[in-house]
């Protein structure tokens, strides 16, 4: 446990001073040296404040995450295409419906991008969340129908379980 | 080469306006404000993303590119959170969404006996 710990706040490191590196734009020494020092300091600050933690830097998704990402990249794309046709439809086809739909993700991390994964996708809002219970609010109802049936919920605990 | 990628960039630029505009149309013809949420994810999404994919090969390889696709991602990690917020804040202020369908209440009992059958 000690390791990953250890692990975590190396990878912070690294990611904080890359991330520097590439808004920075200047690469003398002193300026280098300048952003791995405010790294390091912010990587100190963030475990004072307990958010160099599995929820605030999660590596253990990294490897889910480049199989996840393209996946609902795609849904996006496919259900933006969807509210677009709406919109454009003369007679404005919606139904709008109100559902409750359940979480099967085991951390509250797992949960979030469910939930923010509902939200992000056209048609589909995530507008409450009680426990496990996700109240999403759909612009059709096949819309909401879908979501019921549970594909994105196996397809983010499958991305949760990756590690 | 050079015209290759001018001309993607530009068929990039104006699918995203087309998109943008789209969103504009939906968030004015919508009936209320939730379902007006959902035309202005279009924007969010599919207008920003192919906006900046042209803008990233207007920019060329390099440290703008990696800046707009920060661009991106910051987009893409803030939206629903303020999507997500304006839609609870509604219901907070008891704003009633315009629906076809509740199916909050009759479709908890479906719901968890799938979850049963799901666990063992």
């Amino acid at each position: 446990m000690r390791g990953m710990a250890m692990r975590r706040y190396l990878s912070l490191a690294g990611f904080l001073f890359a991330f520097w590196l590439a808004l920075s734009g200047h690469y003398t020494p002193v300026l280098v040296a300048a952003g791995a020092a405010s790294a390091v300091i912010c990587v100190l600050a963030a475990i004072r404040m307990r958010v160099a933690d599995p929820e605030g830097h999660p590596i253990e998704l990294f490897w889910g995450t480049i199989t996840y990402f393209p996946w609902l990249i795609r849904e996006i794309a496919k259900s933006a295409w969807g509210v677009t046709k709406i919109v454009l439809h003369p007679s404005l086809p919606i139904s709008p419906t109100l559902t409750v739909v359940r979480a099967s993700q085991k951390t509250t991390v797992g949960v979030a991008t469910y939930a923010n994964s509902i939200t992000l996708t056209p048609g589909t809002i995530t507008v409450g969340v009680s426990g496990k219970n996700l109240t999403v609010h759909a612009l059709v109802r096949d819309g909401a129908l879908d979501l019921e049936s549970g594909g994105m919920d196996r397809r983010v605990s499958q991305f949760e379980g990756s590690v | 080469m050079m015209l290759a990628v001018e001309v993607a960039s530009w068929v990039l630029i104006l699918l995203g306006s087309f998109f943008t505009i789209v969103g504009a149309v939906g968030l004015v013809r919508m009936p209320d404000i939730f379902t007006r949420i959902h035309a202005a994810s279009v924007t969010d999404t599919l207008g920003v993303g192919f906006l900046i994919l042209g803008m990233c090969l207007q920019a060329g390889f390099g440290l703008v590119t990696l800046k707009l696709l920060f661009l991106l991602a910051l987009f893409f990690f803030t939206g629903p959170v303020v999507a997500h917020a304006l839609a609870q804040a509604c219901l907070h202020e008891k704003i009633k969404p315009v629906l076809a369908e509740d199916r909050r209440g009759h479709d908890r009992p479906r719901q968890s006996n799938e979850d049963d059958g799901r666990q063992p």
